[in-house]
């Protein structure tokens, strides 16, 4: 019972019904945060609010953050094959990818969550924009280091 | 307090959903990116249809509301332009999302995990946020120019 998702989520195959399930507690997550604490669940605008605090605005991004990760303790508990994550680029890559998310997301005022659940969800102009703009430059991007610079 | 409890079960479900759709492993995210691999894997695209989805639905209905359940009021973003900083950030985040398969949610709950890269793609994560927010300090101690650090790499606005 432990492992009940076990072979499941993990497959690096194609899980529908698992990833929409997912998507909807995802989903309910964010529309929890709007409707309890009046808050968009977008995670780059909760990390970089930490960064540059503002009178009373702090400690609630603290504590999404602690259930972010109380969850994934959870998950890794329920399934540790769902936290087996393999990344097979060098470090160079590795650091170069994190500060370009840490930096595009700030400037670009979203991510994944914030322009692509929330602002979808509410079909905001910039969101749509946004996404659109990061998924195509994300696929531009794997097929470069992939296929063009042998993965780097 | 309370408040607290429900920012804190938002988070945790929040991780629930990305763990059990997968999205916790960038190489699951990365199998989305890649049209080229011969094995491409849609799951991602179930998962942004459902949680904006389940976000369009339901959203509607707790604005509906005067205020939050705990707070005075909605903190929702009000901008509606398509500036070139958005455009510019988005392409930015699209090529680190790319070259490594994080995004910043699948970035903290792998924190747990202890996979070798993750944290020093969190610390960079960091230090890239960080980058910007002196940046935009700095320019907002500016006299009156009403333009932030950031802004001067894309076109100044006239006060």
């Amino acid at each position: 019972m432990e492992h009940f998702m076990l072979g499941i989520v993990t497959m690096l195959g194609f899980t529908p019904v698992l990833s929409s399930i997912g998507g909807i507690l995802i989903g309910l997550a964010a529309v929890g945060l709007l409707l309890f604490n009046g808050r968009i669940a977008g995670i780059s605008g909760i990390l970089g609010g930490v960064l540059r605090p503002a009178v009373n605005d702090t400690l609630w991004r603290i504590v999404f953050i602690a259930g972010l990760l109380v969850g994934a303790l959870i998950i890794k508990r329920l399934d540790p094959a769902a936290m087996a994550i393999h990344i097979d680029v060098t470090l160079p890559t590795v650091v170069l990818g994190g500060l370009l998310v840490g930096l595009g997301t700030r400037i670009g005022s979203g991510c994944t969550s914030g322009h692509g659940v929330c602002g979808i969800g509410r079909l905001a102009p910039r969101s749509i924009v946004a996404s659109a703009v990061f998924f195509v430059s994300a696929v531009a991007t794997v097929y470069v280091v992939r296929y063009m610079l042998g993965g780097v | 307090m309370i408040a607290y409890v429900t920012v804190f079960l938002s988070g945790l479900l929040f991780a629930l959903g990305l763990g059990i759709s997968g999205m916790t492993l960038p190489q699951k995210v990365l199998g989305f990116l890649d049209f080229w691999s011969g094995h491409w894997d849609p799951s991602l695209a179930f998962v942004m249809v459902f949680s904006a989805g389940t976000y369009m639905l339901l959203h509607r209905v707790v604005l509906a509301r005067k205020r939050p359940v705990f707070a005075i009021k909605f903190s929702m973003p009000t901008r509606s332009d398509i500036d070139e900083r958005l455009v510019v950030g988005a392409a930015l985040f699209g090529i680190g999302w790319g070259m490594v398969g994080f995004c910043p949610g699948p970035a903290t709950t792998a924190l747990v995990s202890g996979a070798d890269g993750t944290l020093v793609f969190y610390v960079s994560m960091i230090a890239g946020m960080y980058v910007f927010g002196t940046l935009d300090v700095i320019g907002s101690m500016e006299s009156d120019s009403g333009v932030s650090g950031i802004d001067y790499f894309f076109k100044p606005k006239q006060p």
